[in-house]
């Protein structure tokens, strides 16, 4: 379809694409800024779910339909990363912080 | 009129992404951050996904691509809350503006059970085993 001479869907298409580049430089720039590892990880699921928005845009402009299978997979595999990165902060942090509580107590009994 | 409607629902999610971008650089802390970036940019990709659905108009494509909508929605905000909750255990500070913190002191660093507000508490409930 046109209109005014332009084919509608790969403008939009275009442009969609320039704005959602945007987004994932930003994305990336919190990924470097940090400051926190929470902060990281969730920049980098926000950028496997942008991810799946280029790829359903390059599905859309390249006329590509096979790529929505990709997108799926991407979808998955972000989910089970942030879930395993969720798991590990969980963990690892809380049992860092009660070793340093049990050491801290250790040191008090040893000389009061 | 397809195509017309799956290029407004492209620029729709791109403009949704484009704001979850935003929004991840410019909040003052982690949780705000998360509330931007999970949101917005899951409605983004189920946006997109949806004209692409629109797009190419047959069975197997629209099922994939709404099977995709639901697993996105389905996950996203299960793996912010572990998020959240990892972070809220390693102590990641709130922003200093913040009004109120509702969890304050009522996780048990221990056994990670959550404890009841006081509002909330019934009166034979069990208490929090040590």
């Amino acid at each position: 379809m046109t209109i005014a001479g332009v084919e509608v869907l790969p403008t939009a298409g275009a442009i969609a694409l320039a704005l959602v580049s945007v987004a994932l430089f930003l994305a990336a720039l919190r990924l470097f800024r940090g400051p926190t590892l929470p902060d990281r990880v969730v920049a980098l699921e926000l950028i496997s779910s942008l991810m799946v928005g280029i790829i359903a845009l390059v599905s859309i402009v390249g006329e590509q339909a096979v790529l929505i299978d990709v997108a799926i997979a991407l979808a998955l595999v972000g989910f089970l990363g942030a879930v395993a990165f969720a798991r590990y902060i969980e963990k690892g942090t809380t049992a860092r912080g009660l070793a340093a509580e049990a050491q801290a107590e250790a040191d008090r009994a040893e000389d009061p | 009129m397809n195509d017309l409607l799956a290029a407004l629902l492209v620029l729709l999610g791109a403009l949704l992404m484009l704001l979850a971008g935003i929004g991840i650089t410019r909040m003052p802390d982690l949780f705000t951050r998360m509330q931007a970036a999970t949101k917005a940019s899951s409605l983004g990709a189920g946006a997109t996904l949806l004209a692409v659905a629109l797009h190419f108009a047959e069975v197997g494509i629209g099922v994939r691509a709404l099977l995709a909508i639901a697993f996105i929605f389905l996950t996203a905000p299960i793996s912010a809350h572990m998020l959240a909750r990892a972070a809220y255990f390693m102590g990641v500070a709130i922003w200093e503006r913040s009004v109120i913190d509702d969890l304050e002191g009522r996780y048990d660093r221990r056994n990670h059970r959550l404890e009841s507000p006081p509002w909330a508490r019934h009166e034979d409930e069990e208490r929090p085993r040590g």
